[in-house]
């Protein structure tokens, strides 16, 4: 079959850069679906590019045309089709109509019916892409939407300008609000040699004609420019030793910013280096979509990188123009920063009596007020000691202060952080300091835990807190809606503890929170915040995090270290056959009535019959005994492969002896075994739960 | 080197050129251009229009005494309506920008995500800041919604923040510091006008006073919408005086930013106050659509 190169591109005026990737994958996928529902597909992976202004997919090996087929359509039996004398009937007649040929064609078919196979001739893909593309181009999701046509016409992220298709050397014909597709692109909105469209016959001709007009076409490409630029720079003498500070999301954001980005070397003056590192840092970076630039020594520089969407910047103009604009946000900061300072962080608290945490909660002196309470339950629970309870209370008591402050109000990014670098400035206790810097993190699950005990109190305090909040109010999230991130915040409590070390019971923290009727569902929330750490952090598989958090799910670093046991253990010979058959115990004990019914009662020693059960018992007996010793000392894994050797003689058991007994007392006894013996060894995990392979 | 003024000349006559009626200011206070009856009425309903005007949008919490380089109680804005957008807006809208000589092959032009909402409007829109070498200088929204009501003509609003684009032009690090013509500089012409105000909103207005002036202009807003409402579609009905009871609820809207300012309102009342004016200005759009669209008969 002859096939064809696609290349279709989707010109849109500018795309939010972090909504590119999504839409590209999104575009693929519902390309390959409108094909396949053709019986249609390419012969390997389409392409996938984008600049800020162009989705652009390109299929190679597309087939020209569909196969033709033969179709065989069934009608009614024989025997009503033809009367007595072999006559066709009216069912005859009608089904060769609506089939389209003549009764002296029909065949029989299975079952002794009417069939009728036609050849059914492929049709062009071209015309099926005029068909599809509309809907698979309008139907690319974004996360926020608009119309320009009115009401009625396409959605899509930004206004469709223009449409490339092409199929081989012709265009794919079809129309999306207005715009009619062609065989025309357009270059770099002022870098283009011309300002009219320019025609393309095709992916290689596209992609050199787009570079001819300024456009590189590739995302990777765009990202080795502004890379290798900026590399360039600092290797002239004059920067010798000083290094453009890599960030990938800042390199992701800035290629799908540009069509033909250059990078450019500004400085500022090097007084404003007095201001802290990450005031500096967040103006540049997240501001200014600057690369910081530091010195050899790892301190930074009074420079930056600019990634320009232009060829070059022979004049200085643009460098001049990013200098400018930097100066007067640092000069802003500078201004705020001296401002701030003329209040303490002490001498804040009564204003938080105007910042409003949440319309029902109250404001942020109630919940500094909570919080320090809490932080003193806390760092009791924990056994913290009197000096680092005593800053933990004291970070919980100034930590929200910066919300009252002007360099808080112009980065609002930088709370906590300001709060803390106010702190060591006034002379607060460097462990105050710190514990207030940190008390917001982990803000994602790349982010840190906080540095100390205190500052973990702090933010464990502060997270609890929210949570408690507003699952008093019943503001649980559902389904993707977590609008006051309680997630993150729950998923942040989970970390610390794990992370920081702290053997904290969820119920207890549930205790504190005030939740009130929704404690339960807050403990819920956290273990399954537990359970999604032990998955997708530390990547336990889901049998194991479903054997463990199923023996004990309250607290979570034990469940941590009982998840790593098993992990440990599990490829040993003994435990998955081991985990088979405890399984086979819980389903007789459930059959049975249940393990409840039979845990409480007391094994008669007597009653055992069988040599079999008799060993498995002396060996429940020393394995026991094993076990609760390296439980008492933390070592899961030992208690573990403990456990695994109890193997031969719970396999010999099941061989030799018959659990329901005829005699019920004899059957009575052997449940109650069973079921301490389950029970006993359950606690480190549900070995019931294990999936053998 | 073109002065504040003769950069306000060369846009007015850019968009002039482009069909734009070029008004004057609104003469009530407004926080933003996109307040202005010429945007905030001309935007409902299928009628196309083009406006362009430059408007003193006052924020008084934005006030900083006329001492900081770069924040004004009041500062100017052009707007420019085009309803609906044109294809090719934002080539028209750089080519603007090419009339007040930026050249934009030597400049580092990108447009950013930015949507535009404004809940004491019930209106809001997609787009995107436009950044000049690292400066925002304007704002670019495609309105979707305005008074609580979607917009089937998809009207572009582009608003230039004249002091910025100026000081940008001019070079200069303090917008104090720009020429308004060859003679006079802004801090010439407006240094007072900020320090005064700075002062009347943060330490001088009476807030019980003001308080009693939101409830006087919310009171009139709302008897004028009651009777807009009461009365029969006929000429009573076609000539009734909404765009009075909009200036009503403008007055409110100021009147809450110089209570902010001031400090008087506390967080719980802040969201209600809020509400209180956004419930003014949809019922006005409601009203101003029924009386702008006379209600078919059916046959």
């Amino acid at each position: 079959m002859q096939s064809a190169e696609f290349l279709l591109e989707v010109g849109v005026e500018e795309i939010p850069d972090w909504m590119i990737e999504p839409a590209l994958a999104d575009l693929k996928r519902r390309f390959l679906e409108a094909l396949d529902g053709f019986n249609l597909r390419p012969g390997g992976e389409p392409v996938l590019e984008a600049t800020p202004r162009r989705l652009v997919l390109i299929a190679e090996g597309v087939p020209v045309r569909q196969e033709d087929r033969d179709e065989t359509i069934t009608g009614p039996p024989r025997r009503i089709a033809f009367d007595d004398k072999g006559n066709p009937t009216k069912a005859a007649i009608g089904f060769a109509q609506r089939a389209g040929v003549a009764v002296a064609d029909l065949q029989t078919g299975e079952g002794d019916r009417l069939a009728i196979t036609k050849h059914v001739e492929g049709r062009a893909t071209k015309d099926i892409l005029s068909e599809v593309l509309p809907g698979v181009v309008a139907g690319i999701h974004f996360p926020k939407t608009m119309y320009w046509t009115g009401k009625a016409g396409p959605r899509f992220i930004r206004p469709i300008r223009w449409l490339l298709a092409l199929l081989g050397a012709e265009v794919v014909p079809f129309e999306i609000g207005g715009v009619p597709s062609g065989n025309t692109t357009q270059g770099h909105r002022r870098l283009s040699k011309t300002s009219n469209h320019v025609m393309v016959s095709g992916w290689k001709d596209y992609e050199q004609k787009l570079r001819g007009n300024c456009v590189i076409l590739a995302a990777q490409e765009r990202k080795g420019r502004i890379e290798s630029g900026a590399a360039e720079l600092m290797a002239t003498d004059l920067f010798h030793g000083w290094r453009v500070r890599g960030n990938a999301r800042l390199l992701q954001t800035l290629a799908y910013l540009t069509e033909y980005p250059t990078p450019i070397l500004g400085s500022f003056d090097s007084s404003y280096l007095s201001l802290p590192e990450e005031v500096l840092e967040t103006v540049m970076l997240h501001h200014q979509r600057y690369f910081a630039v530091e010195e050899e020594n790892g301190r930074l520089a009074p420079a930056f990188v600019a990634v320009s969407n232009l060829d070059g910047d022979p004049e200085g103009i643009v460098r001049r123009g990013h200098e400018r604009v930097l100066r007067a946000r640092f000069n802003d900061a500078q201004f705020f920063w001296r401002n701030d300072q003329k209040q303490k962080l002490s001498e804040r608290i009564e204003k938080l009596r105007g910042v409003t945490f949440q319309a029902k909660l109250g404001t942020y002196f109630e919940k500094t007020e909570r919080n320090a309470g809490l932080a003193a339950a806390l760092a009791a629970a924990v056994s913290l000691p009197a000096k680092e309870a005593g800053h933990a209370r004291r970070a919980a008591e100034l930590a929200k202060c910066d919300l009252t402050t002007e360099l808080v109000g112009e980065f609002p990014e930088l709370q906590g952080v300001v709060g803390g670098l106010y702190a060591r400035h006034q002379g607060e206790p460097e462990e105050v300091a710190d514990a207030i810097y940190d008390h917001y993190r982990p803000a994602g699950a790349d982010d840190r835990v906080p540095r100390t005990k205190a500052a973990q109190i702090v933010a464990l305090a502060d997270k609890l807190d929210t949570l408690g909040g507003f699952f008093r109010l019943g503001m649980i999230p559902s389904g993707s809606r977590d609008p006051f991130a309680l997630r993150r915040a729950a998923f942040g409590i989970i970390r610390i503890l794990i992370e920081g070390g702290h053997a904290l019971a969820i119920a207890k923290l549930c205790e504190l929170a005030g939740a009130g009727e929704n404690r339960e569902p807050l403990r819920e929330f956290l273990v399954d915040r537990l359970r999604y750490y032990l998955r997708d952090v530390r990547e336990h598989s889901y049998d194991e995090v479903n054997a463990v958090l199923s023996a004990s799910s309250d607290v979570p670093l034990d469940a941590a270290e009982r998840a790593q046991a098993i992990s440990k253990v599990r490829p040993s010979p003994d435990f998955e056959p081991l985990a088979v058959s405890f399984k086979r115990i819980k389903n007789i004990l459930e059959q049975a009535g249940g393990v409840d019914k039979f845990a409480s009662g007391t094994v008669d020693q007597g009653l055992l019959e069988d040599e079999a059960e008799q060993q498995l018992y002396a060996a429940f007996a020393q394995v026991k005994s094993k076990v609760s010793a390296h439980k008492h000392n933390g070592d899961y894994a030992e208690a573990l492969a403990a456990i695994a050797s109890l193997r031969p003689a719970v396999d010999k058991f099941f061989d030799d002896v018959l659990v329901n007994a005829k005699d019920e007392k004899v059957r009575r006894n052997r449940l109650t075994f069973l079921a301490q013996l389950l029970r006993e060894f359950s606690t480190i995990a549900d070995f019931a739960e294990i999936v053998s392979a | 080197m073109p002065t504040f003024q003769e950069t306000v000349f060369q846009l007015k006559s850019y968009w002039a050129e482009r069909g734009c009626v070029i008004q004057e200011p609104l003469d009530v206070e407004v926080g933003a251009g996109t307040m202005c009856p010429e945007t905030f009425l001309r935007v409902l309903g299928p009628n196309p229009y083009r406006v362009a005007y430059v408007q003193p949008s006052r924020r008084p919490a934005d006030g900083r005494y006329g001492e900081n380089p770069n924040r004004l109680y009041k500062h100017m804005q052009l707007q420019v309506i085009l309803k609906p957008s044109p294809d090719d807006i934002i080539e028209q809208y750089m080519q603007s920008l090419e009339r007040i000589g930026i050249d934009l092959r030597k400049h580092d032009f990108k447009l950013e995500e930015d949507n535009w909402e404004a809940p004491t409007l019930g209106a809001w829109g997609i787009g995107w800041q436009v950044m000049l070498d690292g400066l925002e200088i304007s704002q670019f929204t495609y309105f979707q919604q305005c008074g609580g009501i979607e917009l089937d003509v998809v009207p572009v609003e582009l608003t230039y923040g004249l002091e910025r684009l100026v000081a940008f032009l001019q070079n200069v690090d303090s917008v104090f510091d720009i020429q308004w013509n060859e003679t006079w500089t802004y801090r010439d012409v407006r240094f007072q006008d900020e320090q005064q105000y700075s002062v009347y909103n943060f330490e001088k207005a009476d807030v019980v006073a003001v308080w009693k002036e939101f409830g006087l202009h919310e009171g009139e807003a709302k008897r004028l919408l009651a009777e807009f409402e009461s009365l029969e579609e006929g000429p009573e009905k076609r000539r009734f005086p909404l765009l009075p009871a909009y200036d009503q609820v403008l007055k409110c809207s100021h009147l809450f930013n110089i209570l902010d300012a001031r400090g008087a309102i506390s967080v719980s009342e802040r969201v209600a106050v809020i509400q209180r004016v956004r419930t003014l200005a949809v019922g006005v759009a409601g009203a101003w659509m029924t009386q702008n669209q006379p209600s078919e008969v059916p046959a």
